[in-house]
């Protein structure tokens, strides 16, 4: 029992915000990498034995077992497991197809995709079953847990946290980086229509109706890394290592309202003329901003040309002038998370841009 | 069976069916073309886009929770009045003394289940590249029903009118008081004046017109309530026909060439 308590609490003392982040990214980077290993089924097999032994052993914890077993959170539990789930079974298909092309030989989609059968009953039997099913695991759902019902609406108590429904923890978990402009209005914009761009900014053609990741690693790796990290393990950040005040807690601390977690940020303005040029601030505001107008009208001007002539030479030769800029562009929107998220770790940088006269922080 | 063969002989059921039990290819097709729910399904279907570990089946199950939803929403319906002063105790009365309250469980899990299962038939259709030519539309379709199946989530939210309900309702909608422009608390809203009166305020941006009010109250649950039960399922629904009109137009699931 000692020992189990010295592991937690040498978790809870790993866990952050930031190496959170990391060892995201880095198990990201790994499921890329080594998907040829991971997906082999033995390997696959005995790391969901080693999660399930690892989820049992901390669901003998009380502060994990209150949190997981919220009502409202256990949708996102069965959310990581079908994810972990179907990306296997995604990847190993990847593996297996890209074996296939390339000793020349039709992916095991294109073996049966000449052949057609009946609907009746090959599709509908298959729909039915699975309505069934479907219908099977909610009743038990809806017997075995109740809806959550809280104290009745009262606008004058604010709970500590006041959290937006899980599926949208991962903005809400944007705006401990960006302004509430950004990350609640534009952000969520460009998403969907970054997302309705996809069809007519990837102009490769391969890789149409049956899973390879050789054939379009590129694509893969940016949308899988938006979806798994930026978005779903946001938000299980957000629902299960957030507490009071928006606090960083780890997965088995108590949720304590008086933790504090000093926030002392600055601005790149103040950066600029009061460290590098020992100056005090300009009076005048665009003078005042000029460094973080600089830094963001080259990020978003001048590195998509740069670009366009180094690493994404093949997407601007392939996509033409506007297709590449949209691209471009929507891509550096979704680095500017990341990037803005290590700036603050490494730099405490508050706002790059900080015009909070007109609500204008970047 | 013999019994069942006597039934099917009978003029009523074969005025239902217009088909024989489908045992062979011509009545299997007719099974499907003669039913109005079958029948946007083709008669024959890729061997490659029936398989379970090719589509996951998600967004057939995405579909059939819509259609749980809006079974069991109907029937919640006849309970729940979307007034200040009942609606908690409505939503109680249903955990509590209602006799089939179990719908508004079905109804809430089944909703958040929606919203896990669009996300995973998205990603089968962008793994599987199902969006590439000739099926940009329907992805775009699709994106739209993602947004609706949120909204519907989000403004479902509100409804119970308890703490968990008006507090995620206050802090998803207090991003709108930032809209560029468009909010009072946004950049730029300032530079909207007529003469030194300025337009968006806190009684007039877009945060206001989605609430019905400065903060959430009578009017937000009103128009929530609106919105979850007519106007996004109606344009939910419409898009739904188009989406699967469309991945039979687009020539089906998709598969290699
Ligand atoms: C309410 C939400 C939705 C419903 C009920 C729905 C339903 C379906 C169904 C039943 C299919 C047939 C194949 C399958 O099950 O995979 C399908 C295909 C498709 N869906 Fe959806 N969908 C929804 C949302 C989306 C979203 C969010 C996207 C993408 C952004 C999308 C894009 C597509 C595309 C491109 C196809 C054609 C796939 C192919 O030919 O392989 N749909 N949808």
């Amino acid at each position: 029992m000692e020992f189990a308590e010295k592991i937690k609490h040498f978790l809870d003392w790993l866990l952050g915000p930031v190496t959170f982040f990391l060892f995201s990214v880095i198990g990201f980077g790994a499921m890329i990498a080594f998907r040829g290993w991971w997906t082999r089924t033995p390997v696959a097999l005995s790391l969901f034995g080693l999660s399930v032994v690892v989820f049992l052993l901390s669901m003998t914890d009380a502060q994990f077992r209150v949190i997981i077993e919220k009502p409202d959170n256990i949708p996102i539990v069965i959310m990581l497991c079908s994810i972990g789930f179907l990306l296997w079974l995604a990847f190993r298909k990847m593996a297996i197809n890209d074996g296939l092309i390339e000793q020349g030989l039709p992916t095991i989609e294109a073996r049966e995709s000449k052949k057609r059968v009946m609907c009746w009953p090959d599709l509908i039997y298959s729909e039915f079953l699975i309505a069934i099913l479907v219908t099977i695991a909610l009743l038990w759902w809806a017997i075995e847990i109740k809806a959550p019902l809280e104290e009745p609406a009262n606008p004058a108590v604010t709970p500590n946290p006041s959290k937006a429904p899980w599926y949208f923890l991962g903005l809400q978990e944007m705006l401990v980086y960006y302004d509430p402009w950004l990350a609640g209005v534009v952000f969520p914009t460009l998403i969907i229509g970054g997302l309705q761009a996809i069809p007519y900014i990837d102009m490769n053609t391969k890789g149409n109706g049956y899973f390879t990741f050789k054939e379009r690693p590129f694509a893969i790796t940016v949308y899988l890394f938006g979806f798994i990290v930026l978005w779903v393990l946001l938000i299980m950040l957000g629902t299960f290592l957030r507490g009071p005040n928006w606090s960083f807690f780890g997965f088995f601390e108590y949720w304590d309202i008086h933790k504090l977690t000093s926030l002392n940020n600055v601005n790149l303005s103040e950066y600029f003329w009061n460290t590098w040029l020992g100056m005090p601030l300009p009076e005048n505001i665009f003078l005042r901003e000029l460094p973080g107008f600089a830094v963001v009208i080259f990020y978003f001007a001048a590195l998509p040309p740069i670009l366009a002539n180094t690493v994404f030479k093949r997407f601007f030769i392939e996509c033409g002038f506007i297709r590449y800029n949209v691209m471009a562009n929507l891509f550096l929107f979704m680095a500017a998370l990341p990037i803005k998220m290590a700036l603050r770790w490494l730099f405490n940088l508050k706002y790059i841009v900080g015009i909070p006269e007109w609500f204008f922080n970047i | 069976m013999a019994l069942f063969k006597n039934l099917t002989e009978t003029q009523i059921w074969k005025s239902i069916f217009r088909h024989k039990y489908p045992d062979n290819t011509r009545d299997q097709a007719l099974a499907v073309l003669s039913n109005v729910f079958l029948h946007l399904h083709p008669i024959k279907v890729r061997k490659s886009g029936v398989r379970m570990s090719f589509t996951w089946c998600m967004g057939g199950v995405t579909f059939f929770l819509f259609l749980v939803e809006t079974i069991t929403g109907i029937l919640l319906m006849f309970y729940f009045r979307p007034v200040v002063e009942y609606a908690f105790n409505d939503m109680k009365d249903l955990r509590e003394v209602t006799p089939m309250g179990i719908m508004r469980e079905l109804h809430r899990w089944g909703a958040h289940l929606m919203v896990i299962t669009v996300w995973l038939h998205m990603l089968r259709v962008f793994l599987t590249g199902s969006y590439k030519p000739p099926r940009e539309f329907n992805w775009n379709v699709g994106v739209i029903l993602l947004v609706l199946t949120l909204l519907l989530s989000f403004t479902g939210y509100l409804l119970p009118w308890d703490q968990l309900a008006i507090w995620a309702v206050t802090v998803g909608t207090n991003m709108a008081r930032a809209t560029p422009l468009l909010g009072h608390e946004g950049p730029g809203a300032a530079l909207l004046t007529l003469g030194d009166i300025p337009i968006i305020t806190a009684g007039s941006d877009v945060r206001f017109g989605l609430l019905g009010g400065t903060v959430v109250g009578p009017a937000t649950l009103m128009r929530f309530y609106v919105l979850h039960c007519v106007f996004i399922p109606m344009i939910a629904g419409v898009l739904m026909a188009v989406h699967f009109w469309r991945v039979r137009k687009d020539g089906g699931i998709s598969g290699p060439l």
